[in-house]
């Protein structure tokens, strides 16, 4: 029962043996062209964010400021300033401002600036921080950035894995014990999905850290960090505990619900009473028979869930004190470091993108109309 | 008419959706209610009053009611005087003339003290009403075992507010204990574990005044541990009032929101599925750029640059859901009745494309859609207290979301202030599950097959 959607492969491949080949170049194909729309896609996106950030000028008026402030500071430290006149000195500071502008690109018209930015994100060469830095004392966005970054992708995939698969074996399991008591209460359950898993995280505290004490308040390792690689690992576990179990919580009753229901519609197919007639065991008919048919959707399912996921994370990080990208953007948001917030949804963006992409290529591999090509070119 | 009683008497099958629809029922009517008793200028005038208006009020004091649970009996706050307000036997006012110049003006306060647990603070609010020489008053603690404690000699000159935990003098004369603790505690007791010592104090304020005119009124306040219902925050504010606000908020915002995107999802979804061709292929894409909008950064940025008002904030988010992926449900179902002969006939009668469109086809889809419709209500609710967890709640409103977020940044959890976190999470928590208890069952009712999609 361990890998049941799994040996879904042999089992497609040795009844077309003979188009393998074409399989492996229609699923290349299919995920070219997806890698350049979804690329394209990304594109937009963070054009559109950057659009919104900037909406009437406020992040040149922020940059401005910025470099008025730090102009005027520079000029007090100027030794030539005290012989110049009032006047002089006006001249002096606005031409000093000007050239900043001119450094920054902030004289040229907004729709270039915008193109100029836009390539800067992509590429998350976004300049420097004002107020931020990396923990490893860099104030370049992107080091802030990508430094965050391992952090939320460790707890966002085990999160994922965890909740897929306990998803899809208990809902399978439902679906087979349909109206069981263990059934009514998942269903009954379902609703709990309501809340977002900050808002669990925030019960979890109350009830496991400060009333119990089992588990930490939050953060990635205890402090001082242990020096043994396994009593890292260890403490980083016992730090996950919480906010794993909160993002989990939240969403597996739904998800259970969902597929559950799915998979019921499925089982009372004509072609499953038929293999059911047939004889067959339950596990071969669970997975050729409803795993099979059922797996798109279900994946489909799943990268929505996915992206409610990476947007929660910004809460949950803060709640819990996780040092991912969820908490720098809030922390960046708190203190308007204009760079660092672009920058982190510059990230989510192409997260969410790198993510469908990946959701792309499960679905060309177990989707059996693009392994086929479609309806038409099938045959060739 | 008949197709909602027909609903309604598909829905009454289900406990659960009976269950919701009675808490959905009880929100809109407590809703109602608080947006009469309190209006909305008052409700923003309190909550963003700043210390002022709540000064009578303990700081992070829990609700009364924990008082009910066995072995807990917290203190309440005390608020006695000026005389003529309260009762006679509490606040007794004498005046008495000295000489021709010193006239004797005596409060004194009495009250009995049963708690367990000491009093948070004391304060003395004095007020003077003079023309040249300042009254001089001075204040004495009678404890009920008949001690007597100086507390501090005070000229007033206007309002003058003497807080018992800042006398210094007052603290070493009680052997360094905080005057809190040190006057009402139980000498009998051991120092490390101070217990009140229950039964009738008494504060003496002796007030000397020079004029015959002059006057010194005295309003005593002993700060307990709980009050209200619902107790009250860092600012000492009365947290009923954010939580009664906060229903016909979150009502409001979760409501509008489900409306909103799920009324615009649909007419994109019609107009795509009805004109076909480039504009719905435009529209597809535009839904998968849409899949990979961050939405809740964007939400943020905008609380950030522009505005935090929950009115921008709920704007936002429909424009930024138009195309949510909910287009690709109904897109489904409109290409199936798109083929229906009616539409034929609209045609042939000469109808145009948006009378078909906003006449023919949404009307068709729009009980399918009733469910998923009522179940996003509350996730509306909770972004909103997601929005204001970030520190981005509306900067006016009291909201549950800003509740937790107070909560959350003074450290509620850390320090034990339980019912800060727990009152606004239970209510978002009830009414969440009332609407989702009442969508699904909506869901097994309107379209058990239709979950497939």
């Amino acid at each position: 029962m361990t890998d049941a959607a799994l040996p879904l492969q042999p089992g497609a491949e040795s009844g077309e043996r003979q188009q393998t080949q074409s399989t492996l170049a229609r699923v290349v194909h299919y995920t070219g062209l997806r890698m350049v729309a979804l690329f394209v896609t990304v594109l937009i996106g963070v054009y559109l964010t950057i659009l919104i950030a900037n909406m009437g000028g406020h992040v040149d008026d922020i940059r401005r400021n910025y470099i008025r402030e730090q102009v005027a500071i520079s000029l007090g430290f100027d030794p030539d300033i005290k012989n110049m006149t009032a006047e002089e000195r006006r001249e002096h500071a606005e031409k000093l401002v000007a050239l900043q502008e001119k450094r920054m690109g902030l004289d040229q018209p907004f729709l270039l600036r915008s193109f100029r930015f836009l390539l800067g994100a992509m590429t998350l060469n976004l300049g420097w921080a004002d107020n931020m830095s990396s923990d490893s004392g860099s104030r370049q966005v992107r080091n802030i950035i990508l430094e965050r970054l391992p952090a939320t992708i460790l707890l966002f995939s085990t999160t994922f894995f965890l909740s897929f698969f306990v998803q899809l074996f208990v809902s399978l399991y439902l679906s087979r014990n349909y109206g069981s008591l263990i059934d009514r209460v998942i269903v009954a359950l379902a609703p709990t999905s309501a809340a977002p898993s900050w808002f669990y995280g925030l019960f979890f505290i109350l009830l496991f850290a400060a009333l119990l004490g089992w588990f930490p308040f939050g953060g990635l390792v205890s402090a001082p960090p242990p020096d043994t690689t396994t009593g890292y690992a260890l403490s980083v576990l016992n730090h996950m505990v919480l906010p794993v179990t909160a993002t989990f919580l939240s969403s597996i009753f739904l998800g259970i619900y969902g597929s559950r229901t799915f998979f019921l519609i499925f089982s009372n197919a004509d072609y499953v009473d038929m293999a059911r007639a047939k004889g067959l065991p339950d596990r071969v008919i669970e997975r050729r028979y409803i795993l099979r048919p059922t797996m798109p959707t279900i994946v489909t399912g799943l990268a929505l869930s996915i992206i409610g996921l990476w947007f929660g994370s910004i809460v949950l990080e803060t709640i819990f004190n996780w040092p991912g990208l969820g908490r720098l953007f809030y922390l960046a948001a708190n203190i308007f470091e204009t760079a660092v917030i672009v920058g982190s949804t510059v990230i989510y963006a192409y997260l969410l993108g790198i993510t469908v992409f990946f959701l792309d290529i499960v679905y060309a591999l177990i989707d059996p109309r693009v392994k086929v090509g479609g309806n038409s070119g099938g045959q060739s | 008419m008949t197709a909602i009683r027909r609903t309604l008497a598909a829905l009454s099958q289900y406990p659960s959706a009976v269950a919701g629809l009675a808490i959905i029922a009880a929100m809109v009517f407590f809703s109602i209610y608080t947006v009469i008793a309190i209006p909305y200028s008052e409700a923003v005038n309190l909550w963003r009053g700043g210390e002022g208006v709540w000064l009578e009020n303990p700081r992070t004091a829990m609700p009364i009611w924990v008082n009910l649970f066995p072995g807990v009996n917290q203190p309440e706050t005390i608020i006695l005087g000026p005389a003529g307000e309260t009762d006679v036997d509490s606040v007794r006012k004498t005046r008495e003339i000295v000489s021709e110049e010193i006239t004797d003006v005596i409060t004194t306060f009495t009250f009995d003290f049963t708690a367990d647990e000491f009093p948070q603070e004391i304060s003395l609010f004095l007020r003077s009403e003079h023309e040249q020489k300042r009254p001089l008053v001075s204040l004495t603690w009678l404890t009920p075992d008949g001690r007597e404690i100086r507390i501090a000699d005070v000229t007033v000159e206007g309002p003058v507010t003497v807080r018992f935990s800042q006398e210094e003098k007052l603290e070493r004369r009680l052997d360094g204990v905080r005057p809190e603790i040190g006057l009402f505690a139980d000498p009998a007791a051991s120092e490390d574990d101070p217990r009140p010592l229950k039964g009738t104090y008494q504060l003496v304020a002796a007030g000397l005044v020079f004029e015959d005119d002059a006057d010194v009124d005295a309003r005593l306040v002993v700060y307990g541990q709980v009050y209200g219902l619902a107790g009250t925050d860092h600012l000492r504010r009365d947290l009923t009032l954010a939580l009664m606000w906060g229903m016909p908020v979150a009502l409001a915002f979760g409501l509008m929101a489900a409306v909103g995107t799920s009324i615009s999802t649909l007419i994109m979804a019609a107009i795509g599925v009805w004109f076909g061709g480039i504009v719905d292929a435009t529209i597809q894409r535009i839904t998968e750029v849409n899949l990979i909008l961050p939405v809740l950064p964007i939400l943020i940025m905008i609380g950030i640059f522009y505005s935090r008002s929950i009115w921008v904030m709920l704007g936002a988010l429909i424009v930024l859901s138009v195309f949510s992926s909910g287009i690709k449900t109904s897109r489904a179902i409109f290409l199936q009745i798109k083929e229906d002969p009616y539409f034929e006939a609209a045609r042939a009668y000469g109808a145009g494309n948006f009378r078909i469109i906003f006449l023919y086809l949404i009307p068709r889809i729009i009980p399918t859609l009733v469910p998923g419709f009522v179940v996003a209500i509350p996730s509306f609710v909770f972004v909103e207290a997601t929005l204001a967890v970030l520190n981005l709640g509306d900067p006016l409103l009291p909201t549950w979301g800003k509740v937790l977020s107070d909560a959350r940044v003074n450290d509620a959890l850390y320090q034990g202030h339980y019912y800060w976190v727990l009152e606004p999470a239970a209510l978002l928590l009830i009414s969440g599950i009332g609407f989702a208890m009442v969508g699904f069952a909506l869901d097994r009712v309107f379209n058990p097959r239709l979950r497939e999609l």
